[in-house]
């Protein structure tokens, strides 16, 4: 963090954001003010440069044809991989996820060049549409709690040596390969299939991106009653029976 | 010129008998009002039914993401100036249902239909309608749906070459990327609040330019087409410029949208805005939607929102602060089965309303308005929101399975 504000980006409003993941940027700003922070919030659309100097940035999932032009714009601009080289703080969800890897299938169904920021390739999946709640253990390293959301996409993303999972499935299918593996990481770059929004679902994945982003171990207790409900009541839904 | 001038085919016949035989089953049963049932027997025994039924009518169909029910009540209104009309009016709006409601129909002059999003260049195909009236598309239920622009490109390519006259609203450019493949479109400008499917050209992939109320794309020049027909405030102003008022007894500016592309398809049959919009007047509420009922003693307004443009819309028309509102938001099938959309309602525009949450997916509101900082109560039942309301007429605003179920509550 530069000053004393939390510089959030909200990426490419206007091509990634159908399906409800500006839910984290409402997320990540609301507990980062809870916590007595300035936050910044910058929505940034696509036809203007991404700011490097933010410290969260947050990228959303979207149809097929807006991820296509989404990864050639981010790619011309460049911003993002400055960012990150620059200590940046990434969180992408699905289509998103998908751009930031080296490449996936774009909609006119030819490979198409990502930001190469996670070290993941995603192919169009032969199978069914993976569409329906996830249960997922988190990768212990990050210190989270069991990892709930919902899924909706056709690719399957399958990782390289570089990239570290980010959760492994215990309901649902994940990064569609079928070893089990959900998102994945590495340092401060991230991407998952799931959608809920996956903050709202799962706070303390937010609360991980300000620890990072303030380079603390801790951050103040804040109420969080409702995420919890929510919480609960997801994970038995999805271990029950309909 | 409509008219019983050609008879239906034997198997015709004895599909709409076998049809509404089914129908009288489902009744009895008590399964609903068996429109789809008896849709489906019908069709089975003659796929040709729906273009057989629609051969002797003046078709009109209704498609869009919000809005398709009420303005089908309107059109069908005000056609009624001008001849008998059947119509699919209790929202029955795949085949099964149109072609159970066309069956019985056969002395109308016009057939007014309701056409779900996905079936509407099939049905266009079917029956060969007169006008095809398209107001909006947006995000909805995107866990099942196709993807919002893929639906426009399907129109765009099922409407192409369609003798019918598109009447379209000029403010989407979805809709106006759907209906500028056709030969002959009447625009009209009737507005929309929603913008989010919409930044980037459907044509090009540019990012849209939206000064004010105009649109268009910076880098292939698409462009908000000239209006013919134009909502203005509380007026429709007709081809010639003049202003007739709009008076309804629905709320809201997406009901005098509505109400302006239904006077221009009237216009299209011959019947006058004048008389189009008088006859509107009579509408009162459609499928439960807009409807005050009495509950414990309480006065409840009943909203329907599916997504979050029709949530928009919705805000935009209920009483100002501190009129309480009761929200209910189910994901059963019929919903979609994800709640994320949630998070693409404005929700903050209820600061200042007492707030309580209600259905299958309250938990997930919960949240939402927690976020949004907004002050709510968590309620069991219909019935405990209700009791812990403040005085007044309370707005109650649920999606679609769960306003089903507070219909049935309330008995209405």
């Amino acid at each position: 963090m530069s000053d004393n504000s939390l510089r959030l980006v909200w990426v490419y409003p206007d091509l990634l954001s159908t399906y409800g993941d500006q839910g984290n940027a409402l997320v990540v700003e609301r507990r980062a003010r809870q916590r007595g922070l300035d936050v910044q919030r910058v929505d940034v659309r696509s036809d203007q440069p991404i700011p490097t100097s933010g410290d969260i940035y947050l990228i959303g999932g979207g149809e097929d044809r807006p991820q296509r032009l989404a990864a050639e714009r981010l790619l011309r601009d460049g911003g993002l991989e400055r960012a990150v080289s620059n200590g940046a703080i990434v969180f992408s969800v699905c289509a998103g996820y998908q751009i930031l890897g080296k490449e996936f299938v774009n909609d006119q169904g030819q490979r198409q060049e990502g930001l190469g920021l996670l070290d993941v390739v995603t192919l169009r999946g032969e199978g069914e549409r993976c569409v329906g709640d996830v249960l997922a253990d988190i990768d212990p390293r990050l210190g989270l709690p069991q990892l709930t959301g919902f899924e909706n996409h056709q690719g399957v993303t399958h990782l390289g040596p570089t990239a570290k999972p980010f959760a492994r499935v215990t309901m649902g299918r994940g990064n569609g390969t079928g070893d089990g593996t959900e998102g994945a990481y590495n340092d401060t770059v991230f991407g998952t299939y799931m959608h809920g929004p996956v903050m709202a679902r799962n706070p303390q994945i937010a609360d991980l991106l300000l620890k990072l982003a303030l380079d603390v171990n801790a951050l103040p207790a804040i109420d969080d009653r409702w995420y919890e409900a929510l919480r609960a009541e997801r994970i038995a839904a999805a271990t029950q029976p309909a | 010129m409509a008219g019983n001038t050609e008879p239906l085919s034997p198997r015709a016949k004895l599909a709409v008998t076998a049809g509404k035989a089914a129908a009288a089953v489902s009744r009895a049963a008590g399964r609903g009002s068996g429109s789809v049932i008896g849709g489906k027997v019908a069709l089975r025994l003659d796929p040709d039914l729906l273009g057989a039924l629609a051969q002797h009518l003046d078709v009109v169909l209704v498609s869009a993401t919000n809005g398709k029910t009420t303005t089908t009540r309107l059109i069908a209104e005000a056609l009624r100036a001008s001849g008998p009309v059947v119509s699919n009016a209790l929202g029955a709006n795949m085949p099964a249902g149109i072609t159970s409601a066309l069956a019985g129909g056969s002395d109308a002059k016009y057939g007014v239909i309701e056409v779900d999003e996905k079936y509407l260049a099939g049905v266009a195909r079917d029956v060969t309608p007169k006008v095809i009236a398209l107001l909006n598309l947006s995000r909805d239920q995107l866990d099942r749906a196709a993807e919002t622009r893929m639906l426009a490109e399907k129109w765009r390519e099922g409407l192409q070459g369609s003798k019918a006259v598109i009447v379209a609203n000029c403010d989407d450019p979805l809709i106006v990327w759907s209906a500028s493949s056709s030969q002959n479109v009447v625009w009209v400008a009737a507005g929309q609040e929603w913008k989010d499917d919409a930044w980037s050209c459907p044509s090009c992939g540019g990012v849209m330019q939206r000064p004010g109320d105009d649109w268009f794309c910076g880098e292939c020049g698409f462009r908000r087409p000239s209006p013919t027909w134009v909502l203005s405030g509380d007026h429709v102003l007709d081809p010639h410029g003049s202003a007739w008022p709009i008076h309804l007894q629905l709320p809201g500016r997406a009901n005098k949208a509505n109400a302006a592309t239904s006077a221009a398809v009237a216009a299209v049959f011959g019947v006058p805005p004048q008389v189009a919009l008088e006859r509107m007047y009579q509408v009162q509420a459609v499928a439960g939607r807009y409807d005050v009922v009495n509950f414990q003693g309480r006065e409840l307004r009943l909203l329907l929102a599916k997504n979050p443009a029709g949530w928009l819309e919705t805000f935009s028309l209920i009483d100002p602060p501190p009129t309480p509102v009761i929200l209910s938001v189910n994901a059963r099938g019929a919903d979609g089965t994800d709640t994320s959309w949630l998070w693409d309602v404005d929700y903050p525009r209820l600061a200042g309303h007492p707030i309580f949450v209600i259905g299958d997916r309250k938990l997930d509101l919960a949240v939402r308005l927690e976020v949004a900082g907004l002050d709510f109560r968590v309620c069991e039942t219909l019935d405990e929101a209700v009791q812990l309301a403040p005085p007044g007429q309370i707005e109650l605003i649920a999606n679609y399975t769960a306003f089903q179920d507070v219909r049935r509550r309330v008995g209405n």
